[in-house]
């Protein structure tokens, strides 16, 4: 199987983005039936349903892009963890409901920045699913604001809480705004997204009376294909089916 | 309010309108921490397929309803009053939607 690393960078960076998606699709997947109430269940697989649906258009253009013949399934499923470029943050554990929400505080705002910024892509493909995303992305944004604001300004113990979840996803933040390869007029440049970013996290932080952690460390080489032991399971959960039965279909 | 919090999140009338120009019908109902949540969860649950434009949420605390005791005193004196009803009037033919 061909490596990512050969791939062209027009594909490379539409995998990349398309790796993000469908692995925190399949993360917030594992709410399901256990949130803490049922709205809260179908909230977070809405928004799992969407970030699938821009993987599998993303995926599906990096197979064409790429012209070997994969199509979404074939990336979704036949590749092994090292072949995934998706950045840490996204196969980290859901942790608790604070966890997840601090999560999706920092990528929905990230991803929000992206696609505003894909908008005005040369390549037709990204910017008409920036078209759509943005606006699934929008609300994806408010819904884990909504809950950072509540649960921040909440109770001691909620507070408590969210700040932890907070500390547990900052090491992971810087790697969404590394360099990656010059693709001019066509894909966003990831430091240009972090102003941004920064207005509105620090905005939401500073009214939810949370402060933005200041980690010792961060997390490096997911769009090298390095992960962290935890990508490997959740792909063995994700690909089980599709390797088990190649060709499937229902 | 404090007895729901003891069990959990509050319950939540929602009424959704399906375009414009028609008025806001009750859907169901849903539990959220506040007004604001309640309006989000609503989306989520009740216009997942495109089925409205416009959503109101009610605390279901809120709504004063008529007792079902009083039933027969309420609505049986209706029963009878066929000259309330609009058919002693001739309708114009072409006249539609009345």
């Amino acid at each position: 199987m061909t490596g990512v690393r050969t791939l062209l960078p027009l594909a490379a960076y539409a995998l990349a983005l398309g790796d993000d998606a469908l692995i925190l699709a399949q993360r917030l997947g594992e709410w399901v039936a256990r949130a803490p109430q049922i709205e809260e269940d179908v909230a977070l697989a809405n928004i799992a349903l969407d970030l699938l649906g821009q993987a599998r258009t993303l995926l599906s253009y990096a197979g064409e892009v790429e012209g070997a013949g994969r199509d979404e399934d074939d990336l979704a499923y036949q590749r092994d963890d090292r072949d995934f470029r998706n950045v840490q943050l996204v196969e980290i554990p859901n942790g608790d409901f604070a966890v997840t929400m601090a999560r999706q505080l920092v990528f929905s705002a990230y991803q929000y920045e992206l696609y505003t910024a894909l908008l005005t892509s040369a390549d037709p493909t990204l910017a008409g699913l920036a078209g759509k995303a943005v606006k699934e992305v929008a609300y994806h944004r408010d819904h884990a604001t909504q809950w950072v604001l509540r649960l921040g300004d909440g109770t001691d113990l909620s507070h408590a809480r969210m700040q932890a979840g907070l500390d547990q996803v900052w090491p992971y933040t810087d790697e969404l705004f590394d360099p990656a390869d010059q693709l001019p007029g066509v894909a966003a440049d990831p430091a240009a997204l972090r102003p941004a970013w920064q207005r509105y996290i620090t905005e939401v932080l500073s009214e939810a009376t949370c402060h933005q952690p200041e980690p010792r460390w961060r997390s490096r080489g997911g769009r090298d294909g390095l992960h962290t032991e935890h990508l490997g399971h959740l792909l063995a959960e994700m690909q089980h089916l599709n390797r088990s039965h190649p060709g499937a279909t229902w | 309010m404090n007895d729901d919090s003891k069990r959990g999140w509050p319950l939540w009338e929602v009424f959704v309108r399906a375009r414009r120009g028609l008025a806001h019908q009750h859907v169901g109902s849903l539990h959220a921490p506040d007004g604001a949540m309640a309006v989000r969860n609503a989306r989520d649950v009740y216009t997942r397929r495109g089925e409205g434009v416009s959503i109101w949420v009610v605390p279901s605390a809120a709504i004063v309803a008529n007792n079902p005791d009083e039933k027969d005193s309420f609505f049986d004196p209706a029963a009878d009053k066929v000259y309330r009803h609009p058919t002693f009037y001739d309708v114009p033919e072409g006249a539609k939607h009345l």
